[in-house]
């Protein structure tokens, strides 16, 4: 008897869960003034939360979970005993306009298992999104997986309708890939990124003839690596972080605990998915991308390139370079205020702002909800000097957090 | 003590007129009590009894109305005395907005953030269901906002759902799309009976996209309080699927590898097949393409996207070597399509040659780079590299042949010769290649890029055409003479060079 559309939701989002991304914003402002459905202003809105902590931004399902490659990591791979199903095109485009109707949703995010040819699961990705945005005036925002071996053309349409597209590198490293991955052929992905770039930057231009530029992935592109499935450090994903953020610019790489499937591979026994290391490895990103951290500053001070999982690692940092604190918040420039711990980037924009108008004291401070238990120790105020705290040899347990965060588990 | 009393609904203009006639009779802070309307035995808003003006109109920054327009949207009693406050203040220090760190500034902030956040929580969780059709299509919402945000984020779903009519009713008011036209009102709403069949298949979604093993109860409700449960169709699901992870986890735990289901096995062989050797013959320009397109020789590749091997004729006259691909190279595959290609491509068309007649190829067939911050700055090939990839590079002028060889800077120099000489001291002269084979010298077009100084570049960049039009009349003159015989010595001047 065929599946009704409510058990193969069930199963083509059950597929779709181990894929981290959810944003759905950074893209063109569009509205439905001038006809159509939905709009994309800006940030994106997580419509609902699940128990996993997970926002629900995005309609995430795949169009079919058969599949012809046999990844260990994935509950889709052609080895296991996972329920099969498929979508067609026109009832992924139903439930993602029923969905964002009722305001379910910012719009869909569509992957797929790959059948028949790479070229044949893209053109179908690619109708959906075209039918989206053409037939039925589709404003949401769309999120495309592409497929690195799919033909320039697929992808040049994917991003035409597209507001992203993204290629999962899943693990850091080609050895990594070539023994979980055995179909997946990394130059290939790597190629298709620095396609996917070069098609970014060139719709960026005006053209010649009517100076207005072409649309092309107005969101950028990402990827996610899969964390605790092989052997590699966190200094190891994070310099292929940099390399993928430095060589394609990517707007996101989604870090995702190796998360335990029904019906797993033996290469890969079921532990618990690693959601302290999963965290600190997005703060040590979050470090590069907006702290002005190098990816060797932030894994330095760990052992075996392995990042502290009792401290973040800008508290890690600080500690190992106690000779550039305290920092006087009424003087340090700006790249030096972002390295204090518990300074966030809109503090220290407060902080900068305030402090031309008069001198700053910790009760300034506090109100501009600086954790000062935190960052006392390596600041400077008006009316405060840390020194003597510095100085001590137990500063890691004054400051480390008193709960061990396990509350993240 | 003045009693002012408001409907203190979110509409600034209420305030700021009571505040204007406030401020211009000369009223401080401290003498006025500010109630809400029907609260504290109050019945309804109350006209402020005429009032002496004393004084001008408050001057205020933009600023200051873009956060009284959201901080009068909030519940809490006290916002029209602190707006009052600061409005008062402001007189006196213009500047006082930017001080994050002061007590009323931090107040009105943290106001605002409240608001917002209501606003933002607003278009994530009203929840549309179908209503009975009319024209259009017709939805209805329930929802319960902290604070007076209907008429600051009705024009969003206006925005966003244009070819609907929807409702969105709450206890604070209501807006709804007619036909295109949005009415809002601030009157309290009733709850309405509200299904939807729709969202059976939300809840499937819910339910489905949760991942049992990472169950993170706290990160959830921070950003989904309980509050708003109540009107969340999904949320009736949160109790169970949180009790159930436990057992969910254990039993994939538990479970033993099952045997591959059939297709697997014949995905298997049908994949075995399709990858049977269909390589190029080997000794052809296609197959060491190829082989080259795997090079592990040095760890170039490690950081690269790929290998960007020479381009052009199998059977080329003309051979031009470059030093390695840099960022766009290593992009597109192909070499010399950069800002440095530019200038290479009009040099040579400058000069007279023909792009698509001549083999382009770098010493270094993968992109050495560092970051510097989110860029990837190029790097000099060393030696060893080098070395490495001469393999290549040796092996294209073996298949292609050419009659004349040109090298672009230090580095294709040292790949084709083993010197580190100076460009300078061999630029100009006719050298020769193990194989008899002509070498000629020239700077590298990126080296051209380099040069701050306009003249200097001008002068170069006509330097540098020069030595490609003398390659061309050479390379004319070499088609019309057999190669000479194998001469050991490379530097060895060539007949008539000079």
């Amino acid at each position: 008897m065929p599946r009704s559309l409510r058990e193969r939701l069930a199963i083509l989002s059950d597929a779709a869960k181990y894929d981290a991304s959810c944003a759905s914003s950074g893209t063109v402002k569009r509205d439905s003034a001038s006809g159509g459905l939905g709009s994309t202003e800006g940030s994106g809105i997580c419509h609902a939360y699940a128990p996993d902590g997970r926002c629900i931004s995005l309609l995430k399902i795949l169009l079919t979970n058969f599949c012809v490659y046999d990844c260990a990591y994935c509950i889709n791979r052609s080895s296991s005993n996972v329920e099969r199903a498929r979508f067609t095109p026109e009832e992924v485009v139903w439930l993602t306009l029923e969905f964002y109707r009722r305001n379910y949703i910012e719009g869909l995010f569509l992957s797929s298992g790959i059948v028949r040819s790479s070229d044949h699961t893209m053109e179908q990705m690619v109708r959906v999104a075209r039918d989206l945005r053409t037939t039925h005036g589709f404003n949401g925002y769309i999120h495309l997986k592409t497929i690195p071996e799919a033909s320039p053309a697929l992808i040049e349409e994917a991003g035409r309708y597209a507001d992203r597209l993204s290629i999962n590198i899943e693990l850091p490293t080609d050895a990594g890939i070539a023994a979980f991955a055995p179909e997946k052929r990394p130059d290939g992905i790597r190629r298709a990124m620095a396609g996917v770039r070069l098609h970014i930057e060139d719709a960026a231009e005006p053209t010649l003839r009517t100076k207005t530029r072409r649309r092309f992935a107005p969101a950028g592109q990402s990827t996610q690596m899969i964390i605790g499935a092989d052997g590699a450090s966190d200094a190891t994903i994070l310099a292929a972080s940099a390399r993928l953020y430095g060589g394609y610019r990517l707007k996101r790489v989604y870090y995702s605990a190796f998360s335990p499937i029904p019906d797993a591979s033996a290469q890969l026994p079921p532990v618990k998915p690693p959601l302290l290391r999963e965290h600190r490895l997005y703060q040590a990103d979050w470090l590069y991308r907006f702290y002005g951290f190098s990816i060797e500053e932030v894994t330095a001070s760990g052992a075996d390139g392995m990042l502290d999982l009792d401290i973040d690692p800008k508290l890690a940092w600080a500690l190992a370079h106690r000779g550039r604190f305290p920092v006087d918040v009424n003087a340090a420039p700006r790249e030096m205020l972002l390295r204090v711990p518990g300074f966030g980037t809109r503090t220290v924009d407060a902080v900068i702002a305030s402090r031309r108008h008069r001198r700053l004291r910790l009760d300034d401070l506090a109100r501009l909800r600086v954790p000062l238990r935190k960052a006392r120790p390596y600041i400077v105020a008006e009316g405060w000097t840390p020194v003597r705290l510095l100085d001590r040899s137990d500063l890691a347990a004054l400051v480390a957090p008193q709960a061990r965060q396990l509350s993240l588990l | 003590m003045h009693i002012v009393a408001l409907q203190g609904r979110g509409d600034l203009l209420e305030w700021r007129d009571a505040a204007r006639r406030l401020f211009v009779a000369g009223l401080a802070p401290e003498q006025l009590d500010w109630r809400i309307a029907g609260e504290g035995g109050l019945f309804g808003a109350q006209p402020l009894p005429p009032l002496p003006a004393t004084r001008p109109a408050p001057r205020v920054p933009r600023a200051f109305l873009d956060i009284a327009e959201t901080v009068v949207c909030h519940a809490d009693a006290g916002r029209f005395a602190l707006l009052y406050r600061l409005l008062f203040r402001l007189q006196d220090d213009g500047t006082l907005l930017s001080m994050a760190a002061d007590v009323d500034v931090a107040a009105a902030w943290r106001m605002t953030k409240a608001v917002r956040r209501d606003c933002h929580k607003m278009t994530a969780f009203v929840r549309f269901r179908e209503a009975p059709e009319g024209a259009r299509r017709r939805f209805v919402a329930w929802f319960e906002p902290d604070h007076h945000i209907v008429a600051r984020t009705a024009p969003f779903f206006a925005r966003r759902f244009a070819d609907m009519d929807w409702m969105i009713l709450t206890p604070k008011g209501s807006a709804a799309l007619d036909d295109g036209a949005l009415t809002i009102s601030d009157a309290p709403a009733a709850k309405p009976d509200l299904e939807d069949p729709t969202d059976a298949l939300w809840l499937t979604y819910y339910a489905s996209i949760f991942n049992p093993a990472r169950l993170k109860v706290k990160a959830m409700q921070s950003e989904m309080p309980r509050k708003y449960w109540r009107n969340l169709p999904e949320a009736a699901l949160i109790p169970d699927l949180i009790a159930g992870a436990p057992a969910r986890v254990a039993a994939m735990a538990q479970q033993q590898a099952h045997i591959p289901p059939v297709f697997h096995d014949r995905i298997q062989a049908r994949r075995a097949w399709d990858q049977r050797d269909v390589s190029p013959p080997p000794g052809t320009m296609a197959a060491l393409r190829e082989a080259a397109r795997s090079c592990t020789r040095c760890p170039l590749h490690c950081a690269a996207t790929q290998t960007v091997f020479g381009e052009g004729p199998d059977s080329a006259a003309l051979m031009i070597v470059g030093e390695q691909p840099g960022d766009r190279e290593d992009l597109a595959g192909r070499p010399f399509v950069g800002p440095a290609g530019d200038v290479f491509d009009r040099s040579i068309s400058e000069a007279g040659i023909d792009r698509a007649a001549i083999y382009v190829t770098n010493a270094v067939k993968h992109f050495k780079h560092e970051p510097r911050g989110k860029r990837r700055l190029h790097k000099t090939p060393d030696a060893g590299e080098i070395e490495h990839c001469r393999w290549w590079l040796d092996q294209e002028i073996a298949l292609v042949k050419p009659k004349l060889v040109v090298a672009m800077g230090a580095t294709a120099l040292f790949a084709l010769t083993g010197e580190k000489g100076r460009l300078s001291d061999l630029r100009g002269q006719r050298l020769r290649l193990e194989g008899g084979r002509e070498l000629l010298v020239t700077v590298h077009p990126a080296y051209l890029l380099r040069l701050p100084d306009a003249e200097r570049a001008a002068a170069e960049t006509a330097g540098f055409r020069a030595d490609l039009a003398e390659a061309r009349r050479r390379l004319a003159q070499l088609r019309e003479t057999p190669i000479a015989p194998p001469v050991p010595a490379w530097m060895e001047p060539a007949p008539g060079g000079a």
